[in-house]
């Protein structure tokens, strides 16, 4: 098993948790993973892409045109970031726009629940998990969800993450 | 013995630290610098998990860091000092007197290294200065490899009583991989300090033998067999022909050779240690290999070691002299060392969405009071969230930490010299900045009758590095109580007499304080005029919290002048390009309520919200 993975989205948006929740459910699987994430001045809200390299690697970097999943917490963050992926490969955003993606309306899945605005990533993951091509289902994410979010956040992320599982089961 | 089989996940600066638990250090110190800020918390958080006792502090300085460690160290206990690898040039004046008198108890410098630069003011090496100062020095190439090194350096440093470097980069530094955690190792080693004035008070006349003995240590130290590197041979597909690679370029290199179906074709080293380079390393390359590619980063620290005319890299031009060696970069290099077609790759396209400062950020309301209250200053800057202050051209330089106010003297000096008109001059410093390296900078600038106008932005925190806690916080790294020191008196002990406090909020109030201050610095007996614009960080959720919170609005009255977007760039204000109007952000607004003194117009409106 081999699959790289890119999160991308604006600083402070909430790539570093979905980059997480992504190596917690590779290791809870026994599968090697290995993470990179950016830090420091670019979290100030400009362009930050996190990389989940699921599988024997050694580095924590995807090279351009290589990755097999790309999640975007933003359509902003496209046009930076898409060049990661392999050609072919699909790009999954949250946001109301279509366009040559697959997309979810996180933002507004998270509003119609009542949740605060981080919670449309959640909702992204799980419209991610839903569609087939990740390296783990559904279940897998759902229980590292459950063990590993602070207590704080769990039905929230839970409840996010569901609703964005029953949208890719509806389509 | 529990935790013996336990595996979790960990950023290679959290392994640092529990590596550093592990190994039985008992004191750690850092100032927080990007990408090392994380290493010192998780310290405090692995010794309060496992129960062990440690001092771990922040301190002011990276000097005052390595300094505290090294006393620790003097008294025979594990000792370890962290911090980016621009805090070492800080720290470098005894970090270099260290090399030459050595250490007792185990004693690691971890310099975090930021190619790219992604972070930093520069991208240098430390592996570099490491050689300058005859230091081992340790590269890792995973949040793994990081960890098991902790150990090891100590160890080494202990056998040969001389301080260790261990240089993580970014890539390193911000990986999570699945680390091995063991119980920590307790060390019975009560303080005790023998005394050596020979040694640790060492005049000219002692210096020069104990150069000769560094230089002994070091010759000894590369004949090590436990930091040789590392061989992965080939299939002798390519006779004569090898690769050196060295910290997280070796995985990428590694993870590059797989793809291009070449792994265990080609004669691989991983260099652990490079420097000092293993002797019997670089005589084995010499008698075996007609080729070399010497993969580093970022100065050519092995190469220059090798001094061999079979090595391409740096020298020869092979790999770019500057920049990130990113899997990209090192992709194309293989591929033509190897003979093997380039593969065309996809390129980055230009741009992106820059960094800003947030919603609510005090700074921003301050830079925006500087420069409308005078629209010709000149405005030194500093290290921290507010250099993005430039983005709103009310930051004009940024060099290091604490130089804004030391430029503020010298413009001063040049246009007071020059004769002619003399501009308002506005420094701008954070809280945590001004504690590490401002003091002294504003000490001689009153000592020697500057006349400039000083901003403290005091936010309460340390934020760009993630929110630690600054000297006036009256609470330590362990989360104790810790005692507070405050900037009012700092600035009056330097020998202001001019000093002002206010909300930056409140911009009319800011402006006329500034006013104030502009004309005591133009009175005959003025100098120094100090305006600390003191609001909490918004990435403070507590500080956030106690704030009223306002429903902002934009009114039919907008013209669409495009004032506030230019001139305060908030996030939370965006053009409507239909209607050509401003509209505000409903989920990125905070509702701070400053953008209604913004506006030419009063077309902004702050409602308080119930």
């Amino acid at each position: 098993m081999k699959q790289q993975i890119i999160i991308s989205g604006l600083g402070g948006q909430g790539a570093l948790t979905l980059t997480r929740l992504l190596a917690e459910a590779a290791a809870a699987l026994g599968l090697e993973v290995i993470t990179s994430e950016t830090h420091g001045m670019a979290q100030r809200g400009g362009a930050v892409i996190s990389m989940v390299k699921v599988g024997p690697f050694r580095g924590p970097l995807i090279p351009a045109g290589s990755a097999d999943l790309g999640l975007f917490l933003t359509d902003k963050t496209l046009p930076a970031h898409r060049f990661y992926l392999k050609p072919g490969a699909a790009a999954f955003v949250s946001t109301a726009a279509p366009g040559d993606y697959f997309h979810v309306d996180g933002p507004g899945l998270a509003a119609r629940l009542g949740l605060p605005a981080v919670a449309a990533n959640l909702a992204l993951l799980g419209y991610v998990a839903g569609r087939a091509g990740l390296f783990c289902g559904a279940e897998a994410l759902e229980q590292v969800l459950r063990d590993k979010t602070p207590e704080r956040f769990r039905d929230m992320n839970l409840q996010a993450f569901k609703a964005g599982l029953e949208v890719s089961s509806g389509q | 013995m529990k935790n013996i089989n336990e595996h979790r996940i960990l950023m290679g600066n959290e392994a640092i630290a529990r590596g550093i638990i592990e190994a039985g250090c008992t004191l750690a110190a850092s100032y927080p610098g990007t990408p090392a800020s994380e290493i010192l918390p998780a310290v405090a958080a692995f010794a309060q998990e496992t129960g062990v006792s440690i001092h771990a502090e922040w301190s002011v300085n990276e000097k005052v860091a390595y300094e505290t460690a090294l006393a620790n160290s003097m008294a025979g206990r594990r000792s370890a000092v962290s911090m980016k690898q621009v805090g070492l040039n800080v720290a470098s004046d005894p970090f270099l007197r260290s090399a030459y008198l050595g250490v007792k108890g185990g004693f690691m410098i971890i310099s975090a290294d930021d190619p790219g630069p992604h972070s930093s003011q520069t991208e240098q090496d430390s592996r570099f200065f490491a050689m300058f100062a005859k230091v081992p020095v340790l590269d890792p190439s995973s949040p793994r490899e990081a960890k098991d090194m902790v150990g090891k350096a100590f160890e080494l440093s202990e056998k040969y009583e001389l301080p260790v470097m261990l240089r993580p980069t970014t890539r390193v530094c911000h990986a999570r991989q699945t680390v091995a955690l063991s119980p920590p190792e307790i060390l019975d080693r009560p303080a005790r300090f023998e005394k050596n004035p020979g040694r640790w008070c060492a005049t000219p006349q002692y210096v020069r033998e104990l150069h000769r003995q560094l230089n002994d240590k070091i010759a000894r130290i590369a004949m090590e067999p436990d930091f040789a590197p590392v061989f992965t041979p080939g299939d002798g597909s390519f006779p004569g022909v090898g690769i050196i690679a060295s910290g997280v370029v070796f995985a990428h290199a590694w993870d590059l050779l797989e793809d291009l179906g070449l792994g265990g074709r080609v004669d691989l080293y991983q260099v652990t240690m490079p420097y000092p380079l293993n002797r019997d390393f670089i005589r084995r390359l010499e008698a075996q290999y007609q080729r070399l590619l010497v993969l580093e980063e970022t100065y050519p620290v092995m190469e220059l070691q090798l001094k061999s005319d079979k090595v391409q890299g740096r020298l020869t031009q092979t790999i770019p002299g500057e920049g990130e060696l990113t899997p990209e970069v090192v992709g194309r290099i293989l591929e033509k060392f190897l003979g093997r077609a380039e593969t065309p790759g996809a390129a980055p396209p230009g741009g992106g969405v820059r960094p800003t400062l947030c919603a609510g950020c005090g700074h921003r309301a301050a830079f925006y009071a500087i420069k409308e209250a005078f629209p010709g200053g000149i405005f030194p800057g500093d290290i921290g969230c507010y250099t993005l202050g430039m983005n709103l051209g009310a930051v004009d330089t940024c060099h290091c930490m604490g130089a804004g106010i030391s430029q503020a003297a010298g413009f001063y000096h040049a246009y007071a010299a020059g004769g002619g008109e003399i501009p308002a001059i506005v420094a701008a410093i954070g809280d945590s900045t001004f504690f590490h390296a401002g003091v002294p900078a504003l000490m001689n600038a009153v000592m020697h009758r500057a006349r400039f106008i000083m901003v403290i932005l005091d936010n309460a925190t340390t934020a760009m590095t993630g929110l630690q806690p600054t000297p006036e916080a009256g609470v330590n790294a362990m989360g104790q109580p810790a005692q507070p020191l405050y900037l009012a008196d700092l600035v009056r002990a330097c020998g202001v007499k001019f000093l002002r406090e206010c909300d930056p909020y409140d911009i009319p109030a800011l402006m006329s304080l500034l006013q104030e201050a502009h004309r005591y610095c133009r009175t005959p007996e003025g100098g120094v005029a100090v305006v600390i614009a003191r609001h909490p960080c918004m990435l403070d959720k507590k500080a956030y919290e106690r704030q009223p919170v306002y429903e902002m609005c934009v009114t039919e009255d907008c013209t669409g002048c495009r004032h506030c977007l230019d001139e305060f760039e908030c996030p939370a204000l965006i053009l409507n390009e239909g209607t050509e109007q401003v509209v505000i952000d409903g989920v990125r607004c905070v509702g701070c309520g400053v953008c209604s003194h913004v506006c030419p117009g009063g077309a902004i409106e702050a409602r308080r919200r119930e």
